[in-house]
Parts: structure tokens; sequence; C-alpha cells
């Protein structure tokens, strides 16, 4: 009745497959370091930003999506949101300071929740910094808009073959040496592109030249680990909407903890159930043979 | 014993094996039973549904939005049904590992019953992906996003049902006659429940794993650090009341296959259940004790939500584990089965709560599921069970394994 030879050397080939997927795990959920090459982003200055929504109209033109519509343009009060049709809005808030307004996109996190969460990497983080999703890849299992502390990715419900829709930075653009869309329709200049380290130079020297403008604070700078889109404001952050409960730690390292329990598991596990195996069934048939 | 002749009689002749199966795959048994008055209709609106579903996108068919990209199909279907299945690895643990014989009789519905939860609850994981077609890019490995929790969660899945099928497929062999491959089947059987045990630890866990990113989104109450463990211990108690729940179904309807001798050491078996699902709710309350308190979560207790997280914790882990104690100290199989079944009440409560209630609990438009996701998830569960009547009415599962395949 004990374990027979060719029963242990089975259970030991499926366990080294095993194990060989554990540490295939491993390798890869450490995540990428970070290489030399500089990320780019975008700084957005809402004490420019005039609420023209020029830069919902060039991101409409730029990727194929309806114009925005008139009806529905910022107002105090209301929040108007990304959807499945725009990838970015401005919204407007009454602040201390007087009224503000704001623009909400993908931030295009330095360690994205969303990518780490995507199970086929069709969302993506460039080596540049933006943040894109790969149609032919995704699986459209929606693990990326739970993930994201933003909730900034949007699922086409009423497609039968739906995308997942967000701002990608203009990555196509960017490549191409051109500015995103909206940084270069922006007749205010509350945008401007560059390397991240750049945007937070400058960030910086606009706080320090005009104290009295700015709140002293670079949101993105540590939030959610880092991001490369970049806001300043006039007020404090939750005045005008931003969530400032997301934490400066970036989001993957929630799930590292568990993912790196992954390959030890896979190596003790069944080294120990064998041997409990091995252990009771001897003493299983010590007892047998007793009664015999 | 008439399968097994047949069985027999199919080496006497190659064509015989056709008209086995054909004979096989007629339906056995009475078709007006109100179960099947039931189900029928359900299964064909479900199918329906299902299509529409396809053809027109999840919006036509579900009330998923933006703000919730999860509801019924993923926290009820996939991540409570998995829970529920939790009952194979801990028996076969049981069985195979600590080498419990008295437990033998119930390894193989257990793990029947696992093996088809896996295929259907996961598999409406599918019903869910918007472009399921690509699902293929993690597993032929185009496109591996392993820091992914989903991507081990469904790789486990993968790997766990053909663990499970390995497990199980003695009794395929048994059905078919194959004396030979019985007996390689047989031999892969310590195998496959290693490895089984465990990539159910891991992914049980990773259940709960997938949602730690979600940190700000789900309720303070439900959100921790310790969901994947939670969510590991309450998949052997959700696992195990399921057993007996599904056991003294089981045991009633299919009484004729079931030999006077497992009758009796059935209410055995029972018992012992009952004793390890108390002491793992027991850790399971302890640990949610301890998560609270260290949370330090007190303010919402007064809140709509903090009641609900009583009602949970009191209601739905606290009492089942008195209840669990106390009928293993009277014997009382009546008491066991209404704890069985109050667990895992409490077991889909708390998926509900972590997947659905508490997740963006403050959102002004709350998700709820449309009648069509509800109808869709019972078509689910009742194809489940056909097959599995349709697997215990044909295979040695419940009844005892032919002459000539004693060990
Ligand atoms: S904001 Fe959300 S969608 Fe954008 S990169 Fe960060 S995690 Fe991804
Ligand atoms: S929906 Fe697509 S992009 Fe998002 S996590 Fe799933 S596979 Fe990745």
């Amino acid at each position: 009745m004990s374990i027979n030879r060719r029963n242990f050397l089975k259970a030991l080939g499926l366990t080294g497959v095993a194990v060989g997927t554990g540490k295939k795990l491993n390798a890869a959920a450490a995540v990428k370091k970070d290489n030399d090459k500089e990320f780019y982003a975008i700084l957005y200055d809402s004490t420019l930003c005039a609420g023209c929504q020029g830069c919902e109209w060039e991101c409409a033109l730029e990727h194929g999506l309806p114009d925005p519509d008139l009806e529905d343009i910022p107002e105090v009060g209301k929040i108007r949101k990304t959807n499945e049709t725009r990838r970015t809005v401005i919204n407007v808030f009454s602040t201390s300071k007087g009224e503000v307004y704001v623009k909400n996109s993908c931030k295009h996190c330095n360690q994205p929740a969303c990518a780490t969460a995507c199970l086929t990497k069709a969302m993506y983080k460039t080596e540049d910094g933006p943040v894109i999703w790969r149609d032919e890849k995704c699986m459209g299992c929606r693990y990326c808009m739970v993930s994201c502390p933003y909730d900034v990715p949007k699922f086409e419900y009423h497609s039968s073959n739906p995308d997942i829709v967000k701002c990608d930075m203009c990555w196509d653009r960017v490549k191409e040496g051109k500015l995103p869309a909206c940084v270069e329709g922006c007749p205010a200049g509350a945008l401007t592109f560059g390397t991240r380290r750049e945007m937070i130079a400058e960030a910086r020297k606009r706080i320090n030249d005009n104290p009295d403008q700015y709140y002293d604070h670079i949101y993105g700078e540590y939030e959610a680990g880092g991001t490369s889109v970049l806001y300043l404001s006039p007020v404090p952050f939750e005045e005008i909407g931003f969530n400032t409960s997301v934490m400066n730690k970036p989001y993957p390292e929630l799930t590292r903890g568990f993912l790196y329990s992954v390959p030890a598991i896979f190596v003790l596990w069944p080294a120990i159930l064998l041997g409990i195996n091995k252990a009771t069934s001897r003493s299983n048939n010590q007892i047998e043979e007793e009664n015999e | 014993m008439s399968n097994t002749d047949i069985a027999l009689n199919r080496e006497n002749g190659r064509k015989s094996v056709w008209s086995f199966l054909a004979s096989e795959f007629k339906p056995k048994g009475k078709l007006f039973t109100p179960f099947n008055l039931i189900s029928i209709p359900v299964i064909i609106t479900g199918v329906i549904l299902i299509v529409i579903r396809f053809a027109k996108g999840l919006g036509a068919v579900t009330n998923l939005s933006q703000e919730t990209p999860w509801g019924l199909w993923i926290g009820f279907d996939v991540v409570t049904g998995v829970a529920f299945a939790g009952g194979a690895y801990v028996v076969t643990f049981m069985v195979y590992i600590l080498n419990l014989k008295k437990y033998h009789t119930i390894v193989r519905v257990t793990v029947l019953n696992g093996f088809l939860a896996y295929v259907f609850y996961a598999g409406a994981l599918l019903l869910d992906l918007g472009k399921p077609w690509n699902v293929i890019n993690p597993i032929i490995g185009n496109s591996f996003g392993v820091s992914s929790v989903l991507f081990l969660v469904a790789w486990h899945f993968l790997l766990y049902m053909i663990a499970e099928l390995i497990e199980f497929s003695p009794a395929i062999a048994e059905w078919l006659g194959a004396k030979r491959a019985r007996k390689i089947l047989s031999g892969m059987t310590l195998g496959a429940v290693i490895l089984g045990i465990t990539l159910s630890t891991l992914h049980q866990s990773g259940l709960g794993a997938l949602y730690l990113t979600a940190r700000e989104k789900i309720h303070p109450l439900w959100y921790s650090e310790w969901i994947p463990i939670l969510f590991f211990i309450s998949s052997i108690f959700a696992g195990l009341s399921m057993v007996i729940f599904e056991g003294s179904i089981s045991y009633k309807v299919f009484s004729d296959q079931i030999s006077e001798k497992d009758h009796k050491s059935h209410h055995d078996i029972i018992h012992s259940l009952a004793k390890i699902c108390a002491v793992t709710l027991f850790v399971y309350f302890f640990m949610h004790v301890l998560n609270f308190v260290h949370g330090k979560n007190y303010e919402f207790l007064g809140t709509r939500m903090g009641h609900w997280y009583l009602v949970e914790v009191i209601g739905f882990v606290l009492l089942p584990l008195v209840l669990f104690f106390h009928s293993y100290r009277r014997r009382n199989l009546l008491l066991v089965k209404i704890a069985a079944v109050l667990t895992m009440l409490g077991v889909i409560v708390n998926r509900m709560n972590v997947t659905i209630i508490g997740y963006n609990w403050d959102a002004p438009v709350q998700y709820y599921p449309t009648w069509k996701e509800i109808v869709v998830t019972l078509a689910i569960i009742s194809i489940e069970i056909w097959v599995f009547r349709w697997v215990i009415n044909r295979m040695p599962v419940l009844r005892e394994a032919p002459s000539w395949a004693k060990d």
C-alpha cells in the first residue's frame, strides 16, 4: 500500500514542473528595473488653464472619437468623467481661490497598476513612459479597471469586440517626435511636454517663482509611486477633486508579497505533502501488519 | 453492476464500444421530474441570453459599468463558485496525504464535484471576457503577463482542472472497462493530488489577492492585506460545508447506488467534517477579529456597512461555528446541516461583500445584477447539475467500483 517507486517518481516529476513554473513567476514578478531612458511627462498647470476644452477637441480628432458634446460643458458642481468616447475631460471647481479648471486623464504611472494587473501585457508601460493598450493582446477581462487607483481604463460595454479606452499620451505621435495632441492644441499653454525630470524641475521653478500663486505640491511626483502626468494647483488638491487618499507607494507593491510567496509554496508544499504521505502510509502499514 | 457487464463485453469486439457509448448517452430515468421542469426553461433562457451577450456586448445583458467592471459573474460564479469547490483539495489531502481511509467513500464524488465546478464556474470567466478569443494569448505564451495575479489564477485554474481530471480518471476507466488505463491512471493519483493541493492553496488565496490592488475601492471593513489568507481558510470550510450539503442531497437522490455499509459510515464522516469546519471557522473568526482591531475600523461600526459587517461576522461565522461545535458534541445531524447551510450563506455573503457590495461602496450609482445575469448564473448551475447527475448514474462514483478494479 505504501508509495511505490513509480508513484514517487511521478509525483516528483509533476512537482518539478510546478517548481519550474514557480521560478518563472518569481523572476518576472520582480518589476523591471528602470533603465537609463527617461520617461516623458506632461505638466498640467491648472492656474493657466482657461477651461476652453481645446484638449478635448484635439484628443477626439486625433483618436477618431466623437466630437465633445456641446451641451455637456464644465460646470461647478458637475463631475464630467472620461468614458469610452472621451479620453480626457475638463472639470471646474469652486475653491477658496475662485474657480479652478482641472484636466483629467490617465496619469501614466511610473509603475502602473493596470499594466501589472494585465495578464496579457495588453496594457503596457513603454520604455518612454506612456502607458499604452494593445488591441490584439487584450482579452477584455477588465482587471486593469479594477486595479487602476484612478479608475482610468474604460470599456466598451456595448460592442461585441470591445476595446479598453484610455489616454495613451498619443504614443503614435510621441514615437515620431511630435507633441501629444492635447499639448499641441492647448492655446493657453497650460500643458507642457518633456522628460519627467525636466517637468518636475519646471514645476518646482514655477512654485518657487510664484509662491503665492501655487499650492506647494506637485501632484504626481510621488502619488502612486510617481506618475508621468504632473499637476500644479493654486489650492490644496482635495479642493479640486483629486484623489488624495492614493498611497505614495507604487500599487503593484500591494500584490508583490503574495507573488513572492508563490515559488516558496511551490517548492515547500509538495515536499511537505509527500513527507506527510510517506509518514502516514508507513504508520498505516505498521498497524495493518500488526493486525495481521 | 450491469455497466461493468457491458463494459466487459466490450473487450469481445470493437464494434460494441460504440453501441455501449450510444446506450450510455441515452437519458436514464424519468424526464419530467420537478428539477427538470424548472431547469430546462432556465437553461434555454440562459443560452439565449449568452448568445445575445456575445452578439451585442456585455452591456446588453449585464448591469456592469465603468465604475463596476466586475459583477455577479465574477463575484459569484467565479470567486464564490471556486471557494465551494475547495472541498476537493481538502478531502484528497485527508485521503491521500494523511491516509485517512475513512473518507475514501466520499473522495470520488467530491473530486467530481470540484472538477465540474471548475469547468463551469471558472469557465464562466469566459462569458465575462470582452475578447474571449484572445484568451489563448496568456496560454500559448505569446504574451505572458507573469506579474499579474490574474495570470497566476488563470493558469492555476487550467492546471488544476487537469489535476482533478487525473484524480477522477480511474472512475472513467472503470466505466469504460479499460483495465490497463485504469492502472496507469491510478498510479498518477498521488502526483495529481500533490499538485492539486499546491495549486489550490495558491489560487484560492490568489482570488483574494486579485483585490489587493483595489485598496481604496473596497470598504475598509473588508479590505486588508490578509484577504488572500482569509480567502484560503474560508475555502476549507466552504468546500467542506458544500461536501456535507451536497452529500446529504446525493445520499437521498441516489440512495439506490449506495451500499448499506457506506450509508452507515457517511454519518460518521459528516461528524468528522463538522469538526474540521468548526476548527477552521474558529481560526477564521479569530483572524477577522484581529484584523478588525488591527485596522482600527471602529468608527465604521455605527454605519450601515458596519451593521452589515456585524451580520456577516456574527450571524454567518460565529453562529455556524457554535452550531458545528454543538452538533459534534451532540452528534446531531440536523444541526450539522443547518450549520453547513449557514456557513455556505456566509461564504456567499463574504465574497459578495468583497467583490460587489463593498467594492466602490460609496459610488453614487450602485451595481446590482440584472435578472439576465442571474438567469445565466442559474443556467450554469443547472447544466452542471445535469452533467453531475449524468456521471453519477453511469460511472462508479457513489456506488462501489467493479470488482476487477479493487486494489
Ligand atoms: S492612471 Fe491608471 S490607467 Fe493610467 S497608468 Fe496609472 S494605473 Fe494605468
Ligand atoms: S482588459 Fe485587456 S488590457 Fe485590461 S487587464 Fe484585461 S487583458 Fe489587460
